[in-house]
């Protein structure tokens, strides 16, 4: 359905738009930059700011007949409105002429800019945003001139106001136009913002506590179009002109958020280049204009000198340098010895084109290669997946998302932010978990259940849905019914299963359990339908479509079996310390890392590997979106992608990979993957044209978000789009252990993985290290909220204080991952107050 | 806590709007809290946001939007006279200013006992009966209009009284 | 003397009390527009009177109520009794000393916008009269006068009290709608208006304190009645509010039409010591000043008139300013309030009104140049036009009209050095 075309003429030129778009959009479609302050094209119009003023005329029309009017040429006699108009909240109407740089328009811009810059402190110079400013560019327009304004009368106030860990306000520069206000309460729904006073003296502030601890925080200051707003982390860090800047993706989660990173050579960093910054790098059918504060400020520990950058060889008992020649001779004689016995792991951190050349290096050496994670149900989102075109952003009235087993706001915020967004146009959302998350809030349907009855609750949807019960308790439920209802009857459904209080087995069966629903509702092989696996781990999508599974023996039994054991971006001694204990002695073992973690310790070789931002390769959205990233700063030491070091072995054990580049891999992957047949590089590169434009060119609209121009990437279509048969199969359950307490790791955003824990910045923010119980649990362990308690795992004690989570069931106790407690899905542990 | 001394206030309160904009309530809460010291302070800002579903950040930016509200506590009543136009005709900021002198303090200030805070304010809609001026304590704010210095300090000092007595 | 229609009080001492005025045929009206009228006749008959908003931009009130969305319900109306444009005290006499006559207005128009919830936004300096009102609207319940079912129809009614806390800007509607919900009162962007979308997003209607006291007599006396007072575009009765270098300030109800003369020297006793008048500002703070011309003070004074001779009537605060006053301290006075009063939502008006008062301070006292005076009329022509809301619009009048009457009396102020 094409909406109505307006057609009126801005500054001479003729365009035509749907009805509704506003003036300055208007213009903008023919290239008339019509500047702004307060307008962003994601946010609703406030027109206070009043930098967009125009002329505006309307065609004369007489009183009785409605008709236009014409002069003596037959031309509309046009009637121009005797005040400037904010092109910002105008709409176009047909017929309207626009006058955007008549002499009146323009004066009347040069007499905002010149109130602006009366409280303006102009400190161009020393100013973060210098080179990327609105207001600095306007006033080059407009001529500085001489100011009319007296020095002494300027307000004097505080440029240094942290308004949270992360983010400063300076206080002059700021120039009220509130976008900072409004995207925290209207995009991110969380309103640490405001003004307060009035007048002159209205300020930014934030009453908040913690202040301003946004996951988004950060965005803020791209669409803040003055350099009021700036990170902690880079802050008076570099003059944007100095940087360069390379196409990226971030690695943290299965949002795969486009970056660009800023680096810049270091005279501190011994001349070599570090990156100064990540930007957000639009891609609408990703993450629009925005990205979390993680990928914002993670990055710093591809910088940390603690990265490995030689190999290191056990000699004696002793890891010690070598050189590559004699690591991977090393290594290949240990792989030779084991033979079939080989195993490999890989973590889904790495790339498909990692995890593509360790899977066949596994093969021919007639080894194992699985995937280290807790999260299955790849192959379901490989068949069951959303259709090409997915775009989050639109969904809306009629359309449905259940989201379930997954707090996305701490797992995937981006996608929370465009579920919010989603669910703010009218979609339906149901939210399922054990317990309450930031989501439930704009939830038409909430479901709450008890961990382990996660795959039951999906079945009893399906059961809803389809008369098929899967034994099913659950099936009849009245929340379970209303929201079965919700989902079957919407235009459009998009299911995001998660793996909290899930194994492995269990989020397979969800995974199956979710296709079921997706496939009896007829919610499959369009766009805006399917199913996504939200994984803890950025590319897990990816390491599925490239053939990696989950042992099906267990990791204790596989290793038991195993004489060699080959690491890939999988720290498996780091996560559970008793895997350990499953491997003999003489078990050699090979791990390719960026840090010496506890499996670099337990290691015989250990080949340094790059990071993301030291490459290039691709990565798998949980939308199946295959993107493209690339390399932003020389390699650290003598590091290699991981790729490459697995190809290097496989010399080394005499099989001829014939892979040169990323190049050459990914061509093998277009050969031989489902779905992504035929696809290149250069596929992955292709840009359209996006709304709203952003980039270097246009400050006004994007801020400094920046324009794409390496790549959207491409969605691989799902197999129910292209006629693949693969049935989704017959309802499971799934359980978690019987015991008085059942312990169940969470996903938080700030993990204290190592990828997190090297930002400075982010260290006040890291997860909280505690367990949380409901009220009754803490009566019950004889405490109050806030003392230590002992945890018993395993026959380990671990000492953590005890907090309330009102909306937790009796008998559970949550603890957020990677606080070193070893329990990665649920598992029965013992609570005391401390002896 | 406010939720416990003002329960039915609150409630009250409430009732006046839908139950899905209490935000509403947020003017007629804050000054219930005034009542207690004739400031608001932090924690109150924090327990009226909880009350009403609110980021304190909402709350707590109004109090310097609003003249009569106040974050800081200052004398325990504050008199506030009207400089405005149409009084200043009528000599409003010469009473001001003779009033502050006979105090021993200026406009803005606050007298050694702390006890009263003399500040100049916008017009109060009293302008035919100038000089004048609004007595804001913690539990109100009342005019006093057609004032000369003499009637201002007697009524200052029935203020005064009436706290000493209490 | 002619009898008061608003001023009710000054003829019947005691109004304000619930019986005697009962006994004056109070709530009579409101029974009579329930029981007897469709809403639609009502809003009819409110237009055919003629009455327009008298919270100073003079809005047909009829017209008003015909602009709400049809069939969204809930609706509200709120009365704007946030009265604080310096110069301006009627509403104030008429909820202190008749305030049942107002109530009684508020809940006709609340029948006229089908609404069953009215709100009084109170400046909150109105703290005792608040309390005051409270109590009538207490006593209004126990008779059965407001609440459910009322005059035994379905129709009901709430109205509660809601005082605001120091604000100006909340007299502006759309940012007393804000204020009322809770948050900082700053103008909202128009369209939509509040009868599309008020209180809550919901249709509303809001109306003077002094615009809605009317609605009684002309109910009870009827609209043919109300349109012989005044003058043909401008009908009824006003309250004139008159302060300034005059003998008796005060509240005058006097016929729209009412010339300057008659309200100055008449009613208001002249200027003390036979002084000659050298400006009026008839819509107080916010006015453009009009000279104390022989042909200024025969004007009359409504809403057509006044912008004929290059001012406007507004909320109809007559500031007489005598031959004595300087005319750079008035204008000084008056950017100090605006500043003062800013919400800073909008450029221009945060940034405009604070540069202005800054020159025009300077200039009063004594540190300006000859630039100075140019300046202060060029950051006023600067925010011409370019504001938010009026508020803006209103800052520049008296400093635009002032120097361009009377830049001698600030060329006074300017040291002979530059
Ligand atoms: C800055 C500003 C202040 C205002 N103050 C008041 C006020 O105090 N009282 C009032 O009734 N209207 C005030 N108004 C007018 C209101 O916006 C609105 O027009 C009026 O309440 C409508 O009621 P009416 O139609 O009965 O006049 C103000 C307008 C502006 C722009
Ligand atoms: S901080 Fe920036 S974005 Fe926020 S209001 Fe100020 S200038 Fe605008
Ligand atoms: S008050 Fe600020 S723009 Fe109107």
């Amino acid at each position: 359905m094409s909406e109505p075309l307006v057609t009126l003429t801005i500054d001479g030129k003729e365009v035509s738009v749907p009805a509704g778009t506003l003036v300055v959009d208007a213009a903008k479609k023919v290239g008339i930059d019509i500047p702004v302050f307060c307008y962003h094209p994601k946010m609703d119009p406030v027109g206070m700011c009043r930098m967009c003023l125009v002329e505006v005329g309307m065609p004369k029309r007489d009183r009785q007949s409605g008709e236009v009017v014409t002069d003596e040429n037959g031309d509309a006699i046009i009637e121009f409105r005797p005040k400037l108009d904010t092109s910002c909240t105008l709409s176009v109407s047909e017929g309207m002429v626009v006058k955007a740089s008549s002499e009146k328009a323009v004066a009347g811009r040069r007499d905002i800019v010149e109130f602006l810059l009366t409280s303006h402190p102009l400190d161009c110079p020393v100013c973060d945003k210098g080179g990327e400013c609105s207001l600095q560019e306007l006033t080059m327009e407009h001529g500085p001139g001489k100011s009319r304004f007296l020095y002494e009368n300027k307000m004097h106030l505080d440029k240094h106001v942290p308004l949270g860990d992360l983010i400063y306000l300076d206080q002059e520069r700021c120039i009220q136009c509130a976008r900072c206000i409004r995207y925290q309460e209207l995009i991110v729904d969380d309103p640490v913002l405001g003004f307060e006073e009035r007048g002159r003296r209205l300020q930014i502030v934030t009453y908040s506590d913690p202040e301003f601890d946004s996951y988004f925080s950060g965005n803020t200051t791209d669409i803040c179009p003055v350099g009021a707003l700036t990170t902690t982390d880079f802050r008076f860090g570099a003059r944007p002109w100095e940087l360069n800047a390379a196409p990226s993706i971030c690695p943290h989660c299965p949002v795969g958020c486009n970056l660009t990173l800023n680096t810049r050579r270091e005279a501190g960093a011994g001349g070599t280049s570090v990156v100064k910054r990540v930007m957000p790098r639009q891609n609408e059918a990703v993450n629009e204009i925005w990205i979390c504060d993680k990928g914002r400020f993670a990055h710093h520990y591809a910088s940390s000198p603690d990265r490995l950058t030689q190999p290191l060889v056990r000699k004696d008992g002793e890891l010690v340098a070598a050189t590559w020649d004699e690591a991977l001779r090393t290594a290949s004689e240990g792989i030779k010895a084991a033979g079939q016995k080989t195993l490999g792991i890989a973590g889904a951190r790495a790339a498909n084109e990692d995890l593509f050349v360790f899977r066949r290096l596994l093969e021919a050496v007639g080894g194992e290669a699985v995937l280290h994670d807790t999260m299955a149900g790849g192959d379901h989102v490989a068949q069951f997946g959303v259709g090409t075109g997915t775009n989050l952003k639109e969904l809306g009235q009629g359309d449905a998302i259940l989201v379930i087993a997954s707090d996305l706001h701490e797992e995937a915020p981006i996608w929370w932010q465009r579920v919010f967004a989603a669910a703010g146009r009218g979609a339906s959302l149901v939210v399922a978990n054990a317990r309450q998350t930031r989501l439930d809030k704009y939830a038409a349907q909430s479901i709450r259940y008890a961990y382990g009855d996660a795959v039951q609750i999906a079945s009893g949807l399906v059961a809803a849905v389809s008369g098929v019960n899967g034994n099913s308790d659950f099936a009849g439920l009245e929340t379970v019914n209303s929201a079965a209802k919700l989902l079957s009857e919407a235009r459009n459904l998009i299911v995001f299963f998660g793996g909290e209080g899930l194994d492995y087995e269990g989020t397979q069966a969800l995974a199956n359990a979710c296709a079921r629903l997706l496939v009896e509702t007829k919610h499959v092989g369009r766009p805006n339908n399917g199913l996504i696996a939200v994984g803890s781990k950025g590319n897990l999508q990816g390491a599925w479509d490239v053939g990696l599974r989950g042992d099906p023996r267990g990791l204790p039994a596989a290793l038991g079996a195993a004489k060699a054991v080959v690491l890939l971006a999988a720290d498996l001694f780091g996560d559970d310390p008793h895997l350990a204990d499953d491997l003999d002695e003489g078990v050699f073992v090979v791990v390719q890392e960026l840090f010496l973690t506890e499996s670099a310790r337990r290691a015989n070789v250990v080949f340094p590997a790059r990071s993301f931002i030291e490459r290039s390769g691709t990565f798998t959205t949980g939308e199946r979106r295959v993107q493209r990233f690339y390399q932003a700063l020389q390699p650290h030491g003598e590091t290699r992608p991981d790729w490459r070091i697995l190809v290097d072995l496989a010399e080394r054990l005499d099989f001829e990979m014939g892979f040169a580049s990323e190049l050459d891999v990914f061509g093998q992957i277009a050969e031989s993957v489902d779905g992504y047949e035929g696809l290149t590089y250069e596929d992955l590169s292709r840009v359209d044209a996006q709304w709203p434009p952003v980039g270097a060119q246009d400050l006004y609209f994007g801020g400094t978000a920046s324009k794409n121009t390496h790549g959207l990437g491409v969605q691989i279509a799902p197999g129910t789009e292209r006629g693949v048969t693969f049935k989704a199969g017959a309802l499971q359950q799934s359980e978690i252990p019987q015991s008085e307490w059942v312990l169940v790791p969470v996903t938080e955003l700030y993990d204290h993985g190592r990828t997190v824990t090297e930002s400075e910045v982010l260290k006040p923010r890291l997860s909280a290290k505690i367990l949380r119980v409901n009220r009754q649990g803490v009566d019950k362990i004889g405490v109050e909220p806030g003392q230590e308690i002992e945890l018993h795992l395993n026959g380990e004690v671990y000492i953590l204080p005890v907090e309330i989570e009102p909306s937790l069931s009796d008998g559970i106790v949550l603890v957020a991952r990677s606080q070193g407690i070893p329990a990665s899905t649920p598992a029965a542990v013992e609570l005391r107050a401390v002896s | 806590m406010l939720a416990e001394k003002y329960q039915a206030e609150i409630d009250q309160i409430l009732k006046k709007f839908p139950p899905e904009e209490k935000r509403a309530a947020v003017l007629p809460l804050l000054y219930l809290a005034q009542r207690e010291g004739g400031h608001i302070t932090q924690t109150e800002v924090a327990e009226i946001a909880a009350l009403l579903d609110l980021d304190a950040t909402q709350v707590g930016g109004l109090i310097g939007f609003y003249t009569l509200l106040h974050d800081k506590p200052e004398g325990k009543i504050r008199v506030q006279i009207c400089t405005d136009l149409p009084c200043a005709l009528r000599g409003a900021e010469t009473f001001a200013e003779e009033l502050c002198e006979n105090l021993g303090i200026k406009l803005g200030e606050t007298t050694d006992d702390g006890f009263v805070t003399v500040e100049e304010v916008m017009c109060l809609a009293g302008c035919d009966r100038a000089p004048m001026f609004q007595v804001q304590e913690p539990t109100g704010i009342h005019y006093h209009e057609h004032q000369t210095l003499e009637t201002a300090l007697e009524i200052i000092e029935e203020y005064r009284k009436r706290e000493s007595d209490a | 003397m002619p009898e008061y229609i608003l001023l009710r009080h000054r003829d019947i001492p005691g109004i304000d009390d619930l019986d005697t005025y009962l006994e004056n045929d109070g709530f009579k009206a409101f029974e009579k527009v329930v029981t007897d009228q469709s809403p639609q006749e009502l809003i009819d008959s409110v237009k055919h009177s003629g009455l327009r908003g008298r919270g100073g931009a003079g809005f047909p009130t009829g017209v008003k109520w015909s602009f709400l969305t049809p069939g969204v319900f809930p609706r509200y109306v709120v009365a704007n009794a946030d009265e604080s444009e310096p110069g301006t005290f009627k509403d104030r006499e008429i909820m202190e000393k008749n305030p049942y006559q107002f109530l009684e207005g508020v809940a006709i128009c609340s029948y006229a916008a089908q609404a069953n919830t009215a709100y009084v936004y109170f400046r909150g300096e109105f703290w005792d009269l608040a309390q005051e009102i409270e109590k009538k609207i207490d006593l209004l319940y126990e008779r059965k006068l407001l609440g459910a079912g009322l005059f035994g129809t379905d129709y009901s009614l709430d109205i509660y009290l809601h005082v605001g806390a120091g604000a100006y800007i909340c007299g502006e509607e759309t940012a007393l709608l804000e204020s009322l919900e809770g948050k900082l009162g700053q103008p909202r962007l128009r369209p939509p208006f509040p009868a599309a979308e008020g209180l809550f997003a919901k249709p509303t209607v809001v109306n003077n304190v002094e615009t809605l006291a009317n609605l009684p007599p002309i109910v009870n006396r009827g609209a043919d009645w109300y349109r012989s007072i005044g003058t043909e575009k401008s009908t009824g009765p006003k309250i004139f509010c008159l302060s300034g270098n005059v003998e008796r300030p005060g509240n005058y109800e006097l016929p729209m039409g009412t010339t300057f003369r008659e309200l100055i020297y008449e009613h208001g006793g002249g200027i003390p010591e036979g002084r000659k008048i050298k400006a009026i500002m008839p819509a107080g703070a916010s006015s453009a000043m009009i000279l104390g011309t022989e042909e200024v003070l025969d004007t009359p004074m409504d809403y057509e008139s006044l912008p004929e001779i290059g001012s406007q009537l507004g909320s109809a605060s007559i500031i007489v300013l005598d031959e004595t006053v300087d005319i750079s301290w008035v204008t000084y006075k008056t950017s100090r309030f605006f500043k003062h009063e800013s919400c800073g939502k909008c450029t221009p008006c945060r940034e405009g009104t604070y540069w202005m008062y800054n020159v025009l301070k300077r200039v009063q006292g004594g540190g300006g140049d000859r630039h100075d005076v140019e300046l202060a009329d060029l950051v006023a022509h600067g925010i011409e036009g370019k504001a938010l809301c009026a508020l803006g619009e209103f800052a520049i009048m008296p400093v635009m009209s002032g120097i361009r009457l009377f830049r001698d009396d600030f060329e006074a102020h300017i040291g002979d050095e530059r």
